[in-house]
């Protein structure tokens, strides 16, 4: 059991867990959080979850854990760990089963007031149009040779299918596509389960929202991302369906041999992991990045089709009914990237689970409109609530290489929800807030109900009073659909 | 035997635990075969899957693994996936043999209507099936 007098206060929102809290730890664990998130925080297994991944090979500096974070399955929710190429690990259970679960946002130029008579009839033309739900088959037909190429090209298959355009793929992490995918390194029981879901939002945590922009803390970026006060903007959060969870799955299950082979002792089976330039290390990344690509297309065939309802809804009613993405950012994803450790430029696989890369001014890979501002960053938070859009800071790429934090965070279990809230009370609720909701299943609507999350507004001042993110604009919900 | 009744038989044995984000269970059996056969009953019951009318089939299923733990997640995993891709549900699940990592499982599958709850994958976090006085017991943790 951890303890608050464990922890060693760095500064108001960092703590520090140090490595010789525990023998087998080979880096220590900092979290961002408030007195307040700290204590929550220990009321689950979540840090203990944090120690055990800083037993991991190769790990460089220190493990991070944000202030949304909660229970996880090895890696908690909201941690990021970065181990060194070339023999440092990769590990599947680092990156989850929804492998690029993300988000996006899309702005407008409808301003709510001449929307409004209208929101409920977008409400059920969204829901109409994205298929949402527990085994649900999307309006995408693939046939294998297809669905190789959407493995391969992700977002930049979309474009050639007509379901993005240019500036989408800009305006995506990595333009949509990871170079390193492989699809001979995918199990057909994954391609059997891709193959019908692609453009489809699931369950769950997964949503569609349409927002008004709120307010504005940064006008200059919020400018550049096409964002203004009182107008709509629409969020997309979902990821790899069925494909990623059997790619995630195969991998968990094919290394619990290969950690035995490379002789690398483990707290818990789930952090089960590979070497990074080992045959399994390297066929898992090839297979991750498969998902990731396929994670891009699905948001972005969301996108394609969330633009019709827009179109069938608005289309004469308002001046302008088009849909610009802003960005579209991945949470659960393994990346190779550069990072400065103890002054040198070290080559690291960042494993951002529940957490997302939030670089600074200049990186290269932004698009040219982003580059001098930092990447934007999105929060989407609990139902009722509301979201907000960040920009990623200098400050980050030292302090938690280059990531931010990636929602509110679950303080409720799934069961504590459904017995706390009832879904078709919520409902009322949600709707007398005029808040428009389509949702597949009541229960499933209670266990994501907003009190069974943290307060959105509290993590994101964490995250920017230490540093690694700017608030940029804050986002309301006025419609919701979930699966 | 019905579903909901078969689990009301073994609601002992079956215990919904709290997980932050996630869904977990106890599970006893008296022996592997029991444990292993409750687990695929719980998971059912947390999906609540149901069946449209037509003809049931008997299946046998025959899985290996490295040891008792991957082949718990395995079992659970191809229960998963049948229900997906081949659109069954699960009307009677007899698990006839868990010796030396095998297990063999008589399993009813009927065509599946639909599903209520989606389970992503059956993780190993925490997995270890332990040897008790009354059988086995292990707890297993679901990703949703």
């Amino acid at each position: 059991m951890i303890r608050k007098q464990d922890f060693r206060r760095l500064n108001p929102v960092t703590w520090e867990i140090p490595q010789s809290f525990r023998q087998d730890m080979r880096v220590p664990v900092r979290i961002f959080a408030s007195e307040k998130i700290l204590e929550a925080t220990l009321g689950d297994r979540s840090i203990e979850q944090a120690v055990n991944v800083a037993t991991l090979p190769g790990l460089v500096s220190h493990v991070v854990v944000m202030p949304d974070v909660h229970q996880g399955y090895g890696f908690p929710i909201g941690g990021v760990a970065a181990t060194k190429l070339p023999d440092g690990v990769i590990s599947p259970g680092g990156i989850g089963y929804d492998i690029n679960c993300g988000v996006r946002v899309l702005s407008s130029e409808i301003t709510v007031d001449e929307a409004e008579p209208w929101l409920d009839d977008l409400a059920s033309a969204l829901y109409a149009h994205c298929p949402s739900g527990v085994g649900v088959k999307g309006s995408v037909r693939l046939t294998a040779k297809a669905l190789d190429k959407v493995l391969r090209q992700g977002s930049e298959w979309a474009e050639r299918n007509g379901f993005a355009t240019f500036e989408d793929v800009l305006r995506t992490e990595e333009q949509g596509r990871l170079a390193d995918a492989d699809p001979s390194c995918v199990s057909d029981r994954a391609k059997q389960r891709g193959r019908p879901q692609l453009g489809t939002l699931g369950a769950g945590n997964h949503f569609i929202e349409v927002d008004i922009i709120e307010e504005i803390f940064h006008a200059e970026a919020a400018r550049a991302m096409g964002l203004y006060a009182g107008n709509l903007a629409v969020q997309i959060h979902c990821g790899s369906r069925g494909f990623g969870h059997q790619v995630c799955s195969d991998y968990v299950r094919e290394l619990q041999n290969a950690v035995q082979r490379y002789n690398i002792r483990l707290p818990d089976r789930e952090l089960v992991c590979a070497p990074l330039d080992s045959p399994e290390g390297k066929r898992y990344f090839a297979a991750m990045a498969c998902a990731a690509n396929y994670a891009f297309a699905n948001r972005q065939v969301l996108t394609h089709h969330a633009r019709m309802a827009f179109e069938e809804v608005l289309a004469g009613k308002v001046g302008n009914w088009d849909l610009s993405l802003v960005y579209d950012i991945a949470h659960n994803m393994g990346k190779i990237e550069i990072h400065r450790i103890d002054g040198e430029e070290v080559t690291v696989c960042v494993h951002r689970k529940g957490a997302t890369r939030a670089f600074g001014p200049g990186f290269e890979e932004l698009p040219e409109e982003y580059r001098d501002l930092g990447q934007p960053v999105i929060i989407p938070g609990s139902m009722g609530t509301g979201s907000w859009v960040l920009l990623g800071t200098e400050a980050s790429m030292n302090l938690a290489f280059g990531s931010s934090c990636h929602g509110a965070g679950r303080t409720m279990s799934r069961k504590q929800a459904k017995r706390s809230v009832r879904g078709e009370q919520l409902l009322t609720k949600l709707e007398s807030q005029g808040i428009h909701i389509r949702a597949g299943s009541m229960p499933g609507l209670a266990e994501e109900a907003p009190q069974a999350y943290k307060d959105v507004d509290k993590v994101v001042d964490v995250v920017c009073e230490a540093g690694i993110a700017k608030k940029v604009a804050r986002l309301k919900p006025l419609v919701v659909i979930k699966g | 035997m019905d579903e909901s009744a078969r689990l009301d038989q073994e609601n002992i044995a079956i215990e919904e635990i709290e997980h932050t984000a996630d869904w977990a269970i106890r599970i006893r059996g008296k022996d592997l075969k029991t444990l292993f056969q409750n687990a695929a009953l719980g998971m059912l019951h947390f999906i609540q899957a149901s069946s449209h009318r037509g003809k049931t089939r008997s299946k046998l299923v025959d899985l290996r693994a490295i040891d008792n733990e991957t082949l718990m997640v395995t079992w659970l995993e191809e229960l998963l996936f049948n229900m997906e891709t081949h659109e069954v549900n699960y009307t009677d699940i007899e698990v006839r043999e868990v010796e030396n990592c095998r297990l063999r499982a008589i399993v009813q599958e009927t065509p599946l209507a639909s599903i209520k709850k989606e389970i992503k994958a059956v993780t190993f976090h925490d997995l270890k099936i332990q040897a008790t006085d009354d059988g086995y017991i292990t707890t297993i943790v679901f990703d949703v």
